[in-house]
């Protein structure tokens, strides 16, 4: 498929242009190579995924985009511009928000607090207004709790708003995680594993969210998962990464039968 | 029975993001306000003010600024004491300075030098963490002292090196000095403790408060939320120690009046401020305020029982005090790490169903 033409999937959700593009990417860590020109692209409103048996530098590509590690070669292309490096809290003004493959979130603080610091890119009111709580700062908070309480009807975890997170089981905090993650309303939503660990039930519940993230929102997405049977249902492009190489990129029927990616996850015979 | 939020209905997010969001909370609050303010004054004596009220209201003062600092932000630092002895000498230098200056506006700007020096040794913070930042603020405390004592500059070359309150007075009543009267010193030092206590609540529970958490809890998902750690941990540092030099101007012009470094800011100052924080409640306003009442309270009871009531000799009954004190710190961080605070939230947790077991 041509990369510049937005097209309209079988379900009826259009596919932009391209939002986000690396082009060969390299990334070492002394002399361990751990991504090795990798070059691939993000479509506005696409879920892409990223598979890959595991230390095939899947994680790595997303530290890469989120501005954890640097690269030593190949360019980063955000929104039709070259990005320069920079810090990962700059990047998340960008636009790109994640969550983590173990969760991340903040232990001590409630559900809610957790998704309004979420809106941290979104908030602005200087440190006098706030330590008197009048005027914008009291107007932007309410504003924020709006928006934050949206979402918590989106995932339905209004039950557990007060609750700090450090008490929930691991199938909501990975819920909040999103949470947190959808309260920046990024461009560019980065999700590493959103069901590891997870039984089916959980698994349906998560996939989804997920599509309904991408539908209603118009979110894009990039994730990384395990689970095959997931990825190949809900993901419109395949990334396939082994030993920090690309071996394989497309749609799902067709990432299925590549030879390339059927030797990596089954194997080789050797006779 | 007493203690009830059913039926205390929020209809606006404004009324749930307010302070005390249940109504006997705040009842409660307004009316310890009323007492400190309208009952207080009336019974206070030197005594009570010399050896309970004044110091509890400088220390909470000194307490909130650290729990932002250790307990909010998560970053410990040993340096409370060279912080509280930049306020105090900020204030001492402006006095002498500048006479006519406001005595509210020197105190102020004490804590306005001491947010910037705390910022300053802060920058160590964005490059260690935990045992060795604690180290690195342990610096700062001896090298403050340290200065203090070796530049003449700062104590206006006095022969015996002190440093000695001017007299300075707030609508005609004297605040500092011999002539101050407790009341006047009480409610002065009154005043102070709640517009600070108000603030660091309004920061805590906003924007910069959740930032700082942020950092704490999980200092790399923070940054990829947005928060710059540089300006976080900074921003906390400078407010931390604008408080803490606050109290220090407050407990060397109001309350002693005259200060030598070594003895009143020494290193013991700084672990008094993070015992009361520790005992108090990490991450919680209310705990600074227990845990000031607690560390101030204590000796004046036990000296009361042991040497009052016992008789028994004033150095063993200080030794005990020691003994007492290290036990329940060690009591504390092994039961409840969340200290007086987390006691007081599961007491309210059980008044919720009090009578009734379930």
């Amino acid at each position: 498929m041509s990369a510049a033409e937005s097209y309209v999937t079988a379900d009826g959700r259009t596919i932009g242009a391209t939002v986000m593009e690396m082009r060969n990417i390299t990334l070492r860590f002394g002399g361990v190579v751990a991504i090795k020109d990798i070059s691939f692209d993000i479509r506005e409103g696409e879920i892409r995924a990223i598979i890959g048996p595991n230390g095939a530098g899947k994680s790595s590509m997303l530290n890469v985009i989120n501005g954890f590690y640097h690269p030593q070669e190949g360019e980063i292309w955000f929104k039709g511009e070259k990005r320069a490096p920079m810090r990962p809290h700059e990047i998340a003004h960008q636009g790109i928000a994640r969550t983590f493959q173990n969760i991340a979130l903040f232990k001590g603080m409630s559900t809610l607090d957790n998704i309004m610091t979420g809106r941290f890119t979104h908030m602005k009111s200087n440190l006098l207004m706030q330590a008197f709580w009048k005027g914008p700062a009291e107007r932007e908070e309410v504003e924020n709790r709006e928006i934050a309480e949206k979402i918590i009807d989106f995932l339905e975890i209004q039950h557990i708003r007060k609750t700090p997170v450090g008490r929930l089981p691991y199938g909501l905090q990975k819920r909040v995680e999103l949470g947190r993650a959808l309260a920046a309303e990024p461009r560019l939503l980065l999700l590493d594993e959103p069901m590891a660990g997870m039984n089916v039930e959980e698994k349906e519940d998560m996939s989804r969210f997920i599509l309904d993230v991408n539908d209603e929102f118009g979110t894009t997405i990039a994730l990384i998962e395990h689970d095959m049977g997931v990825v190949m249902d809900i993901s419109d492009r395949v990334v396939v990464m082994d030993y920090g190489r690309k071996i394989g990129d497309g749609t799902p029927d067709e990432v299925r039968n590549n030879q390339d990616v059927i030797d990596a996850y089954l194997g080789v015979p050797h006779d | 029975m007493f203690y009830r939020e059913a039926g205390d209905f929020k209809t606006s997010y404004a009324a749930d993001q307010q302070t005390f969001p249940i109504a006997f909370d705040r009842y409660r609050y307004w009316a310890v306000l009323a007492i400190a303010i309208g009952v207080v004054p009336f019974f206070i004596n030197d005594y009570w003010a010399n050896a309970v009220l004044l110091p509890f209201l400088i220390y909470a003062i000194a307490a909130i600024g650290l729990n932002i600092l250790t307990g909010y932000c998560g970053q410990v630092s040993l340096g409370t004491g060279g912080f509280m002895a930049v306020g105090a000498y900020a204030s001492y230098k402006l006095m002498t300075a500048f006479p006519d200056l406001n005595f509210v506006l020197v105190v102020l700007l004490s804590g306005g030098v001491t947010a910037a020096v705390g910022m300053i040794f802060g920058l160590p913070s964005l490059r260690i963490k935990g045992f060795y930042l604690a180290v690195a603020t342990l610096a700062a405390q001896f090298f403050l002292v340290w200065l203090f004592n070796k530049v003449p500059w700062f104590y206006n070359y006095s022969a015996s090196g002190q440093i000695n309150a001017p007299e300075r007075t707030i609508f005609g009543h004297a605040v500092t000095g011999a002539a101050a009267s407790p009341t006047a010193k009480y409610l002065f030092c009154l005043f102070f403790v709640i517009l600070l206590a108000v603030v660091a609540r309004n920061l805590t529970r906003g924007r910069i408060g959740r930032s700082w958490m942020s950092i704490r809890d999980m200092d790399i998902a923070a940054e990829i939320i947005g928060v710059n750690p540089l300006r976080t941990k900074l921003s906390a540092f400078a407010i931390s120690s604008f408080f803490v030099g606050v109290a220090g101007a407050l407990f060397f012009s109001v309350y002693l009046g005259a200060v030598e470094v070594t003895e009143a800011f020494g290193i013991q100052k700084s672990f008094l401020v993070l015992f009361m924080i520790i005992i108090g409640g990490l991450g919680s306003i209310f705990g600074s305020f227990a845990g000031a009442a607690f560390m101030v309270l204590l000796p004046v009871l036990l000296k009361n029982v042991m040497v009052g009531s016992l008789g028994w000799p004033t150095d063993i009954a200080a030794h005990f005090e020691f003994i007492i004190v290290g036990a329940l710190i060690m009591f504390f961080l092994i039961v409840e790490p969340h200290g007086l605070a987390q006691l007081w939230r599961i007491l309210k947790e059980k008044l919720r169903l009090w009578p009734f077991p379930h």
